[in-house]
């Protein structure tokens, strides 16, 4: 199976080869390295530009609005801060035109802890994210809805924002990626750039990959369940599966597990279902938790399933401290642990109503 | 609706070879250059009486603001120029045949306001039939946008043998903003050089703080020399040296595809703003006036041709104003329009959409 970093980059070739993207670029995108992830080795498109992190949302927003269709990536998300007037003027573009000027364009950026990133490479901006009004904002979980969902941001007209969690990049997925070869090492021979020398010359040799996208909006249930919900998204879908096997096991019953996909336009009606069907809710992320977009889905749940809620609903989130520490003690009191989210869960489901 | 407030002047079908020494030409110029100043003094206007929250503008650049608009080639794509203007550049439109209601009715924000739709100041206009791309109140983002106009355009110079380019005008107090060395860099990469138009109007101040006291540098064009890029200095209140000064730039960028950057010294005739009250100043050269007794030392107009020609610049403003007078605002109902494409609305997930 692909790792998140292939199923990027076949995205990214299907992009370019079906679809119509004219540019992807950002810092060492291009050869040789074909990003610091490799989620852009090997594509037709791709270039490098100077370490300019406006100058790269810039391009993006400029080659839109002269009808290209660019897919810019921001190395880490860390680095995207010094850009927020330019995301914010990508995001009102079309509304202060009245309808003049949408921009198609697709930005990448590799986001939140997980690989001893310390404080600049380890932040999430996922909150930052969903208040750009005028934005579409997807992070997948796994190398098929990468795919699925990189698709659906390529094939989108408006700004679409892709947050590919870091610490998933090297991952291998468990389901196959229509048109992706059965065999990993016949995926790796095909599609990764060789080491050393033999790179220079190399080309790779795509498999005949299908447009299967996965719908920009719509959440998935991961795991089904009637005693409480997760909703989460990113990596903390593992975390979340992985408590709630284990809670399962000792008896307290199926947790169910939401995953967003898609932070905006999020699928409120399937928050809403399975809220209104277990009535005990946690909003899960590695985000920092003050003004946490899982404070507004909580506000949300709180405004309108008051009444059909069985337990206090929660938010689990990072800390609210400057940075994700490097230390494994402070990157861990940063960033939920599944231990934090067992016990909200067997708190949420022993509280009688 | 009435002939006059719909009037817009038409450049002449050919322009003499030295325009300056032409009769026709020097009056279409002058005729031009009133206009505008009539447009900017009834905004000014509007403001006072309650027709309008804000007024920003580019009285004292009429000038500058009729060589640019004048000789841009106007359309729509890369093969066309786009223009990343500022909020001094209504004048720039109104040339290129935008009429004078259309600023009034922005100024009105009126539902029928053609650049935004009642939902921006003045002077932030937008026009995508001729590449004129939203501008924003930001003294610095154009320069970051441009970059990817000028990459569109680059490619179809080389594929296509095209000769469009990409103009971005701000003024000097945004030099000081990183995206002006954005673009700077951006534009004069070795090997992948941009043809742009790169225009400070330096009017010497940023609000209220005089550029000397701020800026060491003597002029900002040598900032733009250190890239490579060929740059100039003019006097932007001299009809027949800024005329030819962005006749220069624009055969070099259109003849080589590489960038050229026009220092242009204006003056500021009312001010920064309304916030500081858009009174005239009395002490800075008025294009305008100077222009004038050069028309009269010719013997080419008369007293009285010219308080005619003015009568019908004022005529013709306050016509537009009186037409917009009863137009109404946008409906509340229409605020989340136009979030995204295709007049899709944003908002609340599954509450405002």
């Amino acid at each position: 199976m692909a790792s998140m970093a292939q199923a990027i980059r076949m995205a990214l070739h299907y992009g370019e080869d079906k679809l119509g993207v004219t540019d992807i670029f950002g810092e060492d995108v291009g050869a040789p390295l074909g990003g610091v992830f490799t989620c852009t080795q090997g594509l037709k498109t791709t270039w490098n530009t100077p370490l300019d992190e406006r100058g790269i949302i810039g391009a993006a927003i400029g080659l839109a609005l002269a009808g290209q269709k660019p897919v810019a990536e921001i190395q880490f998300c860390d680095y995207i801060f010094n850009t927020i007037d330019l995301l914010k003027l990508a995001g009102n573009n079309n509304w202060c035109s009245n309808g003049q000027y949408p921009l198609d364009m697709v930005v990448m950026t590799p986001v939140g802890a997980g690989i001893h990133g310390s404080v600049y490479h380890s932040h999430s901006f996922d909150a930052w994210a969903t208040r750009l009004a005028g934005w579409k904002i997807v992070m997948p979980s796994t190398p098929r809805d990468a795919y699925g969902l990189l698709l659906s941001a390529i094939q989108d007209p408006n700004p679409v924002m892709f947050m590919a969690p870091k610490a998933l990049l090297r991952i291998k997925g468990e389901e196959l990626i229509p048109g992706e070869p059965e065999d990993d090492k016949e995926l790796k021979e095909r599609i990764d750039a060789p080491v050393g020398e033999a790179r220079k010359n190399w080309v790779p040799n795509w498999p005949a990959l299908e447009f299967s996208n996965i719908e920009i909006g719509k959440a998935n249930v991961v795991r089904e369940g009637e005693a409480a919900t997760v909703v989460t998204y990113g990596r903390m879908v593992h975390v979340a599966k992985a408590v709630a096997e284990k809670l399962s096991a000792e008896g307290y019953g199926q947790i169910e597990v939401l995953d967003l996909r898609t932070l905006y336009p999020y699928d409120w009606s399937a928050i809403s279902s399975s809220v209104l069907k277990t009535g005990r809710v946690v909003f899960l992320n590695e985000d920092t938790e003050i003004t946490n977009f899982g404070e507004h889905l909580l506000r949300r749940t709180i405004e309108e399933h008051y009444y059909n809620l069985r337990a206090k609903p929660r938010v689990l989130a990072g800390a609210h401290i400057p940075g994700v520490g490097l230390a494994p003690p402070l990157e861990e009191a940063s960033i939920p642990q599944p231990k934090d989210l067992e016990e909200i869960l067997k708190e949420m489901i022993s509280e009688l109503t | 609706m009435s002939e006059i407030s719909m009037a817009t002047l038409e450049k002449p079908a050919s322009i003499p070879a030295q325009p300056f020494k032409d009769k026709n030409f020097s009056i279409y110029y002058f005729k031009q250059m009133l206009r505008i100043r009539a447009l900017e003094e009834r905004l000014i206007k509007m403001m006072r009486s309650g027709d309008g929250y804000f007024w920003i503008g580019g009285p004292g650049e009429e000038a500058f603001s009729v060589a640019l608009g004048a000789q841009v080639h106007k359309g729509h794509g890369v093969d066309y120029d786009f223009l990343h203007l500022h909020y001094r550049s209504n004048g720039i439109a109104l040339t290129m045949g935008s009429p004078m209601i259309d600023f009034v009715r922005q100024m009105k924000n009126t539902a029928n306001d053609p650049f935004s739709g009642g939902r921006n100041f003045v002077a932030h206009i937008c026009k995508k039939e001729w590449n004129i791309v939203p501008v924003t109140s930001p003294i610095e983002t154009q320069f970051a946008c441009a970059i990817g106009t000028g990459i569109a355009q680059r490619r179809a110079h080389q594929q296509n043998k095209t000769k469009g380019v990409t103009v971005v005008v701000g003024g000097d107090a945004g030099t000081a903003e990183g995206e002006f060395a954005s673009c700077l860099i951006w534009a004069s990469r070795p090997g992948f050089e941009l043809p742009m138009l790169i225009i400070t109007t330096n009017n010497g101040y940023g609000i209220s703080t005089p550029g000397s006291t701020q800026h060491g540098e003597k002029h900002i064009a040598d900032r733009a020399k250190a890239f490579g890029i060929e740059a100039a200095v003019v006097d932007g209140n001299q009809p027949e040296k800024v005329w030819a000064a962005v006749q220069t730039a624009f055969d070099h960028i259109r003849e080589t595809s590489r960038p050229y950057f026009l220092e242009v010294k204006v003056s500021r005739l009312h001010g920064h703003s309304s916030s500081s009250g858009a009174a005239r100043v009395t002490e800075e050269v008025c294009c305008i006036e100077q222009f004038e007794k050069k028309l009269v030392k010719n013997k080419w107009i008369t007293e009285s041709e010219i308080e005619d020609f003015k009568k019908q610049a004022y005529a013709e403003a306050q016509a537009a104003h009186e037409e917009v007078k009863n137009e109404a605002y946008p409906d509340a109902s229409t605020a989340h329009d136009h979030t995204f494409a295709g007049g899709a609305r944003g908002g609340v997930p599954g509450r405002d959409f």
